[in-house]
């Protein structure tokens, strides 16, 4: 239809099966979520608030923070790379590898690797590249992208996850979780003592001590910085926080708004390389922070959005991103965050992710579950503005032409007469509305009974004058 | 122009344009600990219902650690050089065969690790692996089976106490909350995907 939206073209199209996983994996989570804050403290908004400042707090001050989260990784013995875009981040892994004899890599799920297009890149430059998560796994094995932050597989259901372990020879067809979980762990282990490099992104920097804080259930982060000589950390600059003790406040609600777990079951802070004597653990630690665009979007009028602490929460509570998936988003970020965060991402590309601004009722759901409190509604309403200005096309897509009824409204003999014809509405089936655009808008909204043109009758009634 | 100062630049371009900058507000460690649960007369009560309740195994004894290795049928394992002779002396692990280095090449063979645990976090059902107190990283990782011997003055309250006591001038820690865990599949709970099937932590 044509003035549907193209994320309401992705939701009529989505099969059944796939939208009834990301249905109920999102609201359950969500509902999970949600009944943990509560129960745990008395007043978890005031956690996310706190939160929130302490992140708008770091990217007000991010010339200062990331000079010194620099200074101690350097202190600590880890050595720092800066890369400017998505391009120059893959390059600079890479040639830490060459320089090192490295061609094997264990990869701890990373949204800036997805960014980046990392694994591609690898590969095409003969790097043997495994995702540990068992998630990314399957994501990678079907040649198929992650549709969420933190389960990147809840579109796929037990069922196809088999028929990929059996594709690729992991064993018959078996879709138990347990069997599948199981089959995961053996295939993996040992990729694990082969590779030479372990990659992870990063949850958090802390600043004052050159800490990276990382964060997984299944233990792969761990893994991929204990099996290899070295570690490579790929982290946008936005992600440092100022003090250690902010690490407990963040992995509190890391935790519970992701998962609605107490904490994540690994939570680990790495400072620098092993230490000289010890046994196991990388020889040698790389940081590099990238830009990629990220100082745009802290020089524009939405850079609260870079608290994202990439915990999925307002995908999970997101009513749009339930019935459409965060393939509909058509871009590494989906849902409420990716709504505003893909546009700005997107550099020339804005004017095609501009639609993305749109689709949202602006129910407000997202910033209540946001654990660092970003005012997504109003960050949505400033891009669709930026839309607007910038007359993309697609942000206009679903919206009936307002010519006539600025007309009308201007008028006050047209509106007068106008009003008092409204009542044909409540007679006329939608499939006869004379305006093409009208009726297509019509047809997947009902409009309430036709209650208008009454109001100065009311008035004159009561003496009131008319002008 | 370097990639560091092609980044730095329009950094401080865009926070010059900044007019009023966000302070870093004011709040107590109390705000992000939890109080959700029954009182407990000690805090090893307190960290053994929180451990359980994420699965994990709180254990009071080497005596009692090496009755549960021996009654899981289990016989290979790793034991960091530290604890060897408090292992030896308490005889549970007689019938066990522990050995003192790890042998990358034979990784799979280690059915449990024993290691020492820095600390432990009584709110959390968490133990602490410092990198000086766990050097062989494989060791508490690959075994299906962790046992963290954990010092009764090394268990803490809370995460803000237990992380200014941990991060010290040691880089590296890691928190381990229970088994290794995912929901990938279906939302369904797995345990043991990469890391231990079981997490004990032995007060000892």
């Amino acid at each position: 239809m044509k003035t549907l939206q193209p994320i309401d073209r992705f939701s009529v199209e989505i099969p059944a099966e796939r939208r009834k996983s990301v249905y109920e994996g999102a609201k359950i989570t969500s509902e999970k979520r949600t009944a943990v804050l509560a129960q745990d403290y008395p007043d978890p908004d005031r956690l996310r608030a706190i939160a929130g400042q302490i992140k708008q707090h770091t990217l007000d001050h991010l010339d200062r923070y990331l000079r010194q989260a620099e200074d101690r990784l350097l202190a600590n013995g880890a050595k720092v790379h800066f890369a400017r875009d998505g391009r120059e981040s893959n390059e600079t892994v890479l040639s830490i590898m060459r320089e090192n004899g490295c061609g094997k890599v264990v990869k701890s799920k990373s949204m800036l690797g997805e960014e980046t297009d990392l694994n591609r890149f690898l590969t095409e430059n003969g790097v043997d590249c495994l995702e540990t998560d068992l998630g990314e796994l399957i994501v990678q094995l079907d040649n198929d992208h992650p549709s969420h932050i933190v389960r990147p597989i809840i579109h796929k259901n037990r069922k196809e996850i088999a028929e990929c372990f059996e594709r690729e020879g992991l064993g018959a067809y078996n879709d138990e979780p347990e069997v599948i979980t199981r089959r995961a762990r053996n295939f993996l282990r040992e990729r694990y003592m082969q590779a030479d490099t372990g990659l992870t992104g990063a949850n958090f920097v802390v600043a004052e001590s050159g800490r990276i804080s990382l964060v997984t259930n299944e233990g792969n982060a761990r893994f991929c910085m204990a099996a290899t000589r070295v570690h490579i950390v790929i982290v946008g600059i936005e992600k440092i926080i100022p003090r250690d003790r902010d690490l407990a406040l963040f992995h509190n609600l890391l935790a519970r708004s992701g998962t609605g777990q107490q904490l994540t079951v690994y939570n680990q802070f790495i400072g620098g390389p092993r230490a000289p004597g010890q046994p196991h653990g990388p020889e040698q630690m790389h940081v590099v922070f990238v830009d990629n665009r990220r100082t745009e979007v802290l020089a524009s009028d939405c850079r609260e959005i870079l608290r994202c602490i990439r915990c999925g929460a307002c995908q999970n509570v997101c009513p749009i991103y339930r019935r459409s998936s965060g393939f509909a988003y058509r871009s590494n970020y989906g849902g409420p965050v990716g709504a505003v965060l893909s546009p700005l991402l997107a550099g020339e590309g804005f004017a095609d992710l501009a639609d993305l601004p749109k689709a949202s009722s602006l129910c407000g759901a997202c910033n209540e579950v946001c654990p660092v409190d970003i005012p997504i509604p109003d960050l949505l309403l400033r891009l669709r503005d930026r839309a607007k200005r910038e007359g993309a096309r697609k942000a206009m897509a679903g919206t009936p032409p307002m010519g006539v009824w600025a007309l009308l409204a201007s008028q006050p003999a047209a509106w007068k007469a106008s009003l008092k014809m409204g009542f044909a509405l409540d007679y006329l089936p939608a499939e006869v509305i004379p305006v093409p655009a009208l009726r297509a808008w019509q047809s997947v909204r009902k409009l309430p009974p036709w209650r208008g043109g009454k109001f100065r009758q009311w008035m004159r009634e009561r003496g009131g004058e008319e002008r | 122009m370097t990639a560091r100062d092609w980044i730095y630049s329009p950094i401080d371009e865009a926070l010059a344009g900044v007019a009023e900058r966000t302070p870093y507000p004011e709040w107590a460690d109390e705000l992000a600990v939890c109080r959700n649960h029954p009182e407990f007369p000690t805090l090893w009560e307190l960290f053994s219902y929180k451990l359980s309740q994420v699965n994990g195994t709180p254990l009071e004894g080497l005596p009692a650690l090496g009755d549960y290795l021996c009654r899981e049928g289990l016989k290979i394992g790793y034991c960091d050089p530290h604890l060897i002779d408090a292992v030896n002396a308490s005889g549970a692990f007689r019938d066990l065969d522990i050995r003192t280095e790890y042998d990358r090449a034979n990784f799979e063979a280690y059915e449990f690790g024993v290691t020492r645990a820095t600390g432990a976090v009584a709110e959390t059902g968490t133990i602490i692996l410092n990198d000086r107190d766990t050097a062989a990283r494989l060791g508490a990782l690959t075994p299906w089976v962790h046992a963290a011997i954990l010092s009764p003055d090394r268990l803490w309250p809370d995460l803000p106490t237990a992380l200014r006591e941990s991060l010290d001038d040691d880089p590296s820690v890691i928190l381990a909350t229970g088994p290794s865990k995912t929901a990938d599949v279906e939302g369904i709970l797995i345990e043991g995907v990469h890391g231990p099937g079981v997490q004990i932590a032995c007060l000892a």
